[in-house]
């Protein structure tokens, strides 16, 4: 198999999850689709953007579409959900005759032409596939109880992501059974953890996440699965936080699913930045025999 | 030819867009038009009057009226024609509401249109010859589809006033959902001793039959004589000999069947009968649980049964009724729950339905009648009801409000409370709404007298902790999020239409709307009929309805019936199809597009092969007219010319106002 797609690393891959950046590029390798890094790419606007100015916010996560189609890719993908809800938006935008020159004007360029993205989670699963999986997995994931987090933008807006469903995504799920893992029915899976609120309201955060990790606990969750930045951050940098407000100890490791993927794919724990996680997840993947 | 021209104001309806008294003057030019004038209501008493006085005075052979949708008013202005000695079908309607006060507002061009539609009704008119019906014979037989709670009424009026009924049931028993419900609101009566004596009137009334496990196949013919086809099911059981007994089911060892009719909270025997009450009380087998029908070996049922009735190699059959009516109450389904992914519907074992939840506490239920979780048996201490699941809400595709859940779910709190004295009850609503008589002063009673907590705002998530649930939800009058801890979860899912509901339409050849409910002829003024002659509906077959109102249509169908029935002769419809035999050269191109099969071969003295109209048959759709390449075939007051003379008015030049 054969796949190439233009890749967007977005801000926190080069910065705090850059283990996520790591592992999925060597996942996708290991996979065989062909990652092309859309040349001098720009911050999407992340959050602050939009909340100022939806004109601008749609400028600068089209800019990024628009070089990729100069670059002749047809398709970008994305491993942070966030950047994904920036750039769908803005391809819808552009896709508005009405709307675009508004666009077009900041950028001093035409959008007509611009790639469309997706999530490197949707492409794995819609283009890779659960055989081709389950196939390709040298180290299976046995003894290991796995809980899939998504947060709540992987798959919402559902009219704007267009992929699996919206109240109980199965993509990680899936994907974790493939690799032979044990995956626990995670209720919360689409709740917030308290997102950006981390800055100017911990209490949010530790209110939010803290009631997470208790359902993860009460299930005999090993590790939390994630597939977003934030989420990762707030579940497993603040876990300390979140103990300490609620009077709770949890320590469950908190990874992203391209490192358990990639493990499984046969990756070393260097190959997929396991020592970047704040809570240890060794000790366990050691104990399931992964490690 | 001397025709008179009325134009209607509708009120205001047309005159506040059209210059009705200018299209009125403008008309007298026009062919043959001897008299016109406008009315403030043509349909009223004074309205028709002019109109009988006019055709009187003016020696009028044919009249228009310019007003609403002939479908609400032609046969009004027709008996109003016929009652001043002209033939029923020298009338002529322009429809100068629907088709153009309501959809413009400029009213200058609206008038030109409005006269322009005159103009094409006066040039059709004067193309019109009488017509005259013919009479037929009625079948006084009644089909009744469904024997829910509507059905049955309807069934045992008809039978009571001495037509013979033929009741076709898909289930195993009569009763349909107020079979399975244990009180009614707001009275608290035990519904099955309400509707368990009209069961068994059905049963044994001398008038009715009933074909139960069966399935309507195809229903042809037309108002007044129906050939029904009905497909009676398998049921592996010689039903003439079954006594009801229960011995094989005591005795069969596959126990593991979905119970139907315990809603899928307990498993039942292969070989069942559905519950004590039920009507007819006779066992059928699962054949996909059956050992026997699915490898070849058990019997046990065959062995044990006192009567020797078991028959593994029934098969399905097919029986033809004659029938001059039909009634459809067929009631609804509930809605699919596990759709909602973030209420674990279906997932956790004590989120559970409505109606699950009413077996529960029914005392010929699994339980006997103790409310017990189904996960663990335990007494649930807090139960959450959770209203409008699959009720207004455009994201799962069913904006329409069920109607009784709200008094439903206020029933079952009450309820809950008579059964576990020590518990509390929740219930998440988003409105109240009881419009029923004494239904508000119910849901009043469980908040005051029973201490249900109502609490305002949609539930967005449940899930587990521990063995209890978290039901997350919010509070929209404290304007706060709530959360609350639950034993148990009951989803109060909302109704919708029965699964095979359009085909059975199609059979029926009534029209349904997006979300399969059966269409009355009129909301209003028609509600338990349909644009079908002969077949009338009742029930929820129709939208959500409640107890009383399902009684009541049912009643009022058998009436419509009834009415039906008291003629000996019904008057067929002439507006039907006629063959001009001397220019058909008896190619049957109009028979093969038929889709009524209103047409059939026949041979003229020289033995020459014709086509010809089965009058009574044919529906007036003309479809073989635009057919047949000899224009031999022609639709009765919508001939070639009587179209063309219409075509050609509307291509005269424009008249300004
Ligand atoms: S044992 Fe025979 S007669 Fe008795 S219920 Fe069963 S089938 Fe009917
Ligand atoms: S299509 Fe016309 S010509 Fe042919 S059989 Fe029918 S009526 Fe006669």
């Amino acid at each position: 198999m054969s796949i190439s797609v233009g890749y967007y690393p977005g801000c926190s891959g080069s910065g705090t999850s850059v283990e996520y950046d790591k592992s999925t590029r060597a996942v996708c390798k290991k996979l065989g689709i062909e990652l092309n890094d859309i040349d001098d790419w720009s911050c999407c606007g992340s959050t602050p953007a939009h909340t100022v100015n939806h004109t601008l916010s749609a400028a600068l996560s089209a800019r990024n579409l628009v070089l990729a189609a100069k670059q002749g890719q047809e398709e970008v993908v994305t491993p942070c959900p966030s950047c994904l809800a920036n750039l769908r938006t803005a391809s819808r935008k552009i896709e508005d005759e009405t709307y675009r020159p508004k666009v077009e004007a900041l950028l001093d360029e035409s959008c007509e032409k611009a790639a469309t993205v997706a999530s490197t989670l949707q492409l794995i699963v819609e283009k890779v596939g659960m055989d081709a999986i389950k196939k390709a997995v040298v180290k299976p994931l046995k003894d290991l109880n796995v809980a899939c987090y998504y947060g709540c933008i992987m798959n919402r807006p559902p009219e704007l992501m267009q992929f699996d469903d919206s109240e109980n995504p199965m993509a990680m799920d899936n994907i974790m059974e493939a690799c032979g893992a044990t995956v626990l029915p995670f209720p919360l899976k689409v709740e917030c953890c308290g997102a950006a609120g981390g800055m100017p309201r911990k209490d949010l955060v530790t209110e939010l996440s803290g009631r997470l990790l208790d359902v993860a606990a009460s299930l005999n969750t090993e590790i939390i699965v994630t597939a977003c930045p934030l989420c990762q951050m707030n579940l497993d940098l603040r876990q300390g936080q979140v103990n300490r407000a609620n009077g709770t100890s949890y320590d469950i490791p908190v990874v992203y699913f391209t490192q358990l993927l990639g493990l499984a794919l046969g990756l070393s724990a260097e190959e997929v930045g396991l020592s970047k996680l704040v809570v240890d997840p060794t000790p366990r993947l050691r104990f399931a025999g992964v490690l | 030819m001397r025709i008179g021209v009325f134009v209607c104001h509708c009120g205001s309806n047309i005159a506040a867009t059209v210059d009705c008294p200018a299209v009125a003057e403008q008309a007298k030019k026009l062919q043959d038009v001897v008299f016109t004038t406008d009315t403030m209501y043509t349909c009223s008493e004074p309205g028709q009057n002019e109109i009988i006085e006019a055709i009187k005075e003016h020696k009028l052979d044919g009249v228009v009226v310019a007003s609403c949708s002939p479908r609400m008013h032609e046969a009004t202005f027709r008996r109003a024609l016929e009652r001043a000695g002209l033939n029923r079908y020298m009338l002529e309607m322009a429809n100068i509401r629907e088709h153009v006060s309501w959809i413009g507002k400029n009213k200058e061009r609206n008038t030109v249109k409005a006269f322009e539609l005159v103009s094409i009704a006066v040039a059709k008119l004067r193309n019109d010859q009488p017509l005259y019906a013919n009479k037929f014979d009625v079948t006084k037989r009644v089909l009744v589809i469904g024997g829910g709670v509507a059905g049955i009424q309807a069934a045992l009026d008809c039978a009571d006033a001495g037509y013979q009924v033929v009741m076709v049931e898909r289930e195993q028993s009569i009763g349909g959902k107020m079979a399975k419900i244990d009180k009614t609101f707001p009275t608290v009566d035990c519904s099955s001793c309400i509707l368990g004596p009209k069961m068994v009137d059905v049963s044994q009334h001398e008038n009715i039959t009933l074909y139960a496990m069966s399935e309507v196949e195809k229903i042809e013919g037309y108002v007044g004589n129906f050939d029904v086809q009905v497909r009676k099911k398998a049921t592996y059981v010689n039903w003439d000999n079954c006594t009801g007994c229960g011995a094989c089911m005591e005795k069969c060892p596959s126990k593991k069947n979905v119970d139907k009719f315990n809603e899928g909270i307990s498993t039942c025997t292969s070989i069942n009968i559905p519950f004590p009450q039920a009507i007819p009380k006779k066992a059928a087998i699962n054949p996909e649980g059956c050992l026997m029908l699915q490898k070849g070996k058990c019997g046990v049922c065959a062995k044990i049964c006192p009567t020797k009735c078991i028959d593994f190699e029934q098969k399905d059959e097919i029986v033809t009724e004659k029938v001059g009516a039909v009634i459809a109450a067929t009631g609804y389904d509930m809605f699919d729950h596990s759709v909602y992914k973030q209420y674990g519907a279906g997932q956790y074992p004590d989120v559970i339905t409505s109606l699950q939840y009413e077996r529960l506490m029914n005392a010929s239920g699994p339980t006997g009648g103790h409310i017990k979780r189904p996960s663990d048996g335990k007494e649930p201490k807090k139960v959450v009801f959770v209203q409008c699941v699959g009720s207004r809400d455009p994201a799962v595709g069913r904006p329409y409000c069920s109607g009784f859940c709200c008094m439903y779910t206020a029933k079952q709190a009450i309820l809950t409370k008579d059964h576990i004295p020590d518990s509390d009850s929740y219930v998440f609503y988003m409105d109240i709404r009881s419009p029923g008589k004494g239904y508000d002063e119910f849901t009043r009673r469980a908040q005051e007298q029973y201490g249900v907590q109502y609490l305002r705002g949609r539930v967005s998530m449940i899930y587990p902790k521990g063995d209890r649930y978290i039901v997350r939800g919010s509070d929209t009058l404290a304007g706060t999020q709530v959360e609350v801890e639950a034993d148990l979860v009951v989803l109060a899912v909302g109704a919708e239409s029965a699964k095979n509901a359009p085909a059975l339409a199609e059979k029926m050849r009534i029209s349904y709307d997006s979300y399969g409910f059966f269409m009355e002829a009129h909301p209003k003024l028609k509600p338990v009929e349909t644009n079908t002659a002969g077949v009338y509906l009742a029930g929820s077959c129709l939208g959500p309805r409640d107890i009383p109102t399902s009684v009541g249509q049912g009643s009022a169908a058998a009436a419509k019936v009834m009415t039906l029935f008291s003629k000996d002769k019904l008057e067929s419809d002439p507006q039907v199809s006629r063959v001009n035999t001397s220019r058909c050269v008896g190619c049957m191109k109009c028979a093969a597009t038929c889709p009524f099969g209103a047409i059939k071969e026949v041979t003229d003295r020289a033995g020459n092969v014709k086509a010809e109209v089965i009058e009574t048959v044919c529906q007036g759709c003309g479809i073989c007219t635009v057919t047949c390449p000899q224009g031999a075939i022609q639709l009765q007051h919508f001939t070639d010319n009587q179209i063309l003379a219409e075509v050609n008015a509307l291509c005269q030049a424009q008249v300004d106002f």
